[in-house]
């Protein structure tokens, strides 16, 4: 079975957001929640930076060992989910989590807060229709067989989404091409008599590029 | 004067030309140097230094920090998260478990060891005001609510692992949302009364020599014969203290996190609910002697804070200071039962 992750090159990411309206669109996720965000460090120097982050599917999901009422799982692809029947709005999980991604619909008194949402890779959630599936968690594209919304969209790829072992491999391959003649977006120079050399010196590319 | 005019605009259509024709020179020379990747390689910075990681993990947002989503607060790791979740998970669950069941089995060997502590001397029918109809009414209404407050609490750090698997989901959904509403919305009531029982009892909790002690008697047991004690004996006056020291901790925790409408963060928050649940939990334990001494521990001590009056033999051998104090102001058991929800003296103030 497929480990299904996230991956944000921080290197490609131009904090477009289109991640995030892809989301919203896909998953008409109710106004005041925004399950994918995009993040920018030191924004306008040299050494800015931007990642778009959601819920990252961890393995050993803080959210779900702390939960009280136990209503997150796992799915069989490594996608971590919540049952909103049994949540209870606690907030637990948005302590715990290591990215902000549990969302409440509102921080009213005596601890109001409504169902949690958040990012379910476009895996919708346990529910008796699809209509009400959609209703709750949104789109369940994995079921269609396709990967999360945002990731297609993502206009320089910097947003991968899909199996661990898939989603690294590209990622590995970048990271040694950086700044290839054609910025390694194709693999024409991988082939000919010069590819050895190419390698040589993409290779000395890496490291300076990370 | 229109000829002059119209050449001056031809120059001037030839100076913008001009310069345009070299700026798209050197624009193209500009363009033929950033395709060049050998020269990009050299002058490109990599985007994320370590310097970012250092930021990133430091929680460190500064200036320049953006987040798209709408109001948001978040650094982009919450990296005390994790710790929060271990303490919780890892020393709170379990040394709270250990302290109530630890408290549970202790109690359970006292009663066997020693058993029940009954009064020495027959009692001699003529009663003392001990507790007033107010006093009484606060102290049951804060009880009823601790106890509740306690089983709900206890419900959200251990129910999912007993309740989920017996009850099934349905059972469970509807469980542990009544949970967190009774134990959101009763958990101020409780704090309120608390603090004006704490009040009220003030005057009879003042720490007095006599205690020190009472301690070292081990509250009689060690030792021959009872230990002086006042109105409140010194192991009471413990329970109070514990009270107005972690019962007002585990409040104001508590109100931090029931109240998430005044913005506090996520941080606040962890630190909160850790105050809180290791308050809570070892009041819990606390709680459960002070209601086994209460009950089933002492005979004569329930009847006073159930009728307000307690036997005038019973005041002598618990608390023989005050009973000094009141001791020619006692009265029938008709009499007591009579006053007993109406129109009662209050009971002489000392400690
Ligand atoms: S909600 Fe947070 S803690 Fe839970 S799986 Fe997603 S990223 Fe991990
Ligand atoms: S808010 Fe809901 S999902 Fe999150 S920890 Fe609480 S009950 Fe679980």
């Amino acid at each position: 079975m497929a480990q299904m992750k996230f991956m944000c090159d921080a290197e490609r990411c131009i904090e477009c957001n289109g991640c995030v309206t892809a989301c919203k669109n896909a998953n008409e996720v109710e106004w005041g929640v925004q399950r994918r965000r995009v993040v920018t460090l030191n924004d306008g120097e040299a050494s800015e930076v931007s990642i778009s982050v959601a819920c990252m599917h961890c393995d050993d999901a803080p959210c779900m060992a702390v939960c009280p009422t136990d209503c997150f799982y796992k799915t069989d692809d490594g996608i971590v989910l919540h049952d909103k029947d049994l949540c209870i709005g606690c907030g637990y999980c948005l302590y715990a989590c290591p990215f902000g991604a549990p969302q409440f619909l509102k921080q009213s008194a005596f601890g109001e807060r409504g169902k949690m949402d958040k990012c379910t890779f476009c895996a919708g959630g346990p529910a008796d229709s699809k209509e009400e599936e959609y209703e709750k968690y949104g789109a369940n594209r994995i079921a269609e067989g396709k990967l999360p919304l945002c990731a297609e969209m993502c206009s320089t790829k910097a947003l991968l989404a899909g199996d661990a072992q898939t989603v690294a491999d590209i990622f590995r391959q970048r990271v040694v091409h950086r700044g290839h003649k054609d910025g390694a977006w194709s693999e024409v120079n991988r082939q000919g008599p010069d590819t050895a050399a190419a390698m040589d010196h993409l290779a000395y590319d890496a490291t300076r590029q990370g | 004067m229109s000829k002059q005019k119209r050449t001056m605009t031809l120059t001037g259509w030839l100076a913008i030309m001009l310069m345009m024709v070299m700026s798209l020179g050197f624009a193209s020379q500009a363009m033929a140097q950033s395709a060049d990747p050998e020269r990009e390689l050299t002058t490109s910075v990599g985007a994320a230094t370590p310097d970012t990681w250092r930021q990133v993990r430091s929680g460190e947002t500064g200036p320049n920090f953006r987040d798209s989503r709408a109001e948001s607060t978040y650094n982009l790791i919450n990296a005390s998260g994790e710790s929060w979740r271990q303490i919780r998970n890892r020393w709170v669950s379990p040394f709270g478990l250990i302290a109530i069941g630890g408290m549970l089995g202790l109690i359970t060997l006292f009663y066997l060891i020693f058993g029940r502590k009954e009064l020495d001397e027959p009692r001699t029918g003529r009663k003392l005001l001990r507790w007033t109809l107010l006093e009484r009414s606060l102290h049951w209404t804060v009880a009823t609510l601790f106890i509740v407050l306690a089983l709900t609490g206890l419900n959200l750090l251990f129910g999912k692992f007993v309740f989920r698997g017996l009850l099934g989901d349905a059972f469970w959904g509807a469980m542990i949302s009544g949970t967190k509403i009774l134990h959101n919305y009763l958990g101020p009531i409780f704090g309120v009364l608390l603090v004006i029982l704490l009040a009220k009892l003030f005057w009879h909790n003042i720490p007095r020599k006599h205690d020190l002690t009472w301690f070292k008697k081990g509250g009689g047991l060690i030792g021959k014969g009872h230990a002086d004690a006042g109105f409140a004996n010194a192991g009471e006056k413990g329970w109070y203290w514990l009270l107005a020291t972690a019962g007002i901790a585990v409040i104001a925790s508590g109100l931090v996190l029931d109240f998430p409408n005044y913005g506090q963060g996520r941080d606040t928050m962890q630190w909160a609910n850790v105050i809180h649940a290791v308050g809570a939990l070892g009041l819990t334990a606390v709680a459960l002697g002070h209601i086994y001494i209460g009950t089933v521990g002492t005979e004569g001590s329930l009847e006073g804070m159930a009728t307000g009056y307690v036997d005038e033999c019973w005041a002598k051998e618990h608390h023989n200071l005050w009973y000094e104090e009141v001791k020619d102001k006692t009265v029938s058991a008709e009499e007591a039962g009579r006053s007993g929800l109406d129109d009662e003296p209050a009971p002489q103030r000392t400690s």
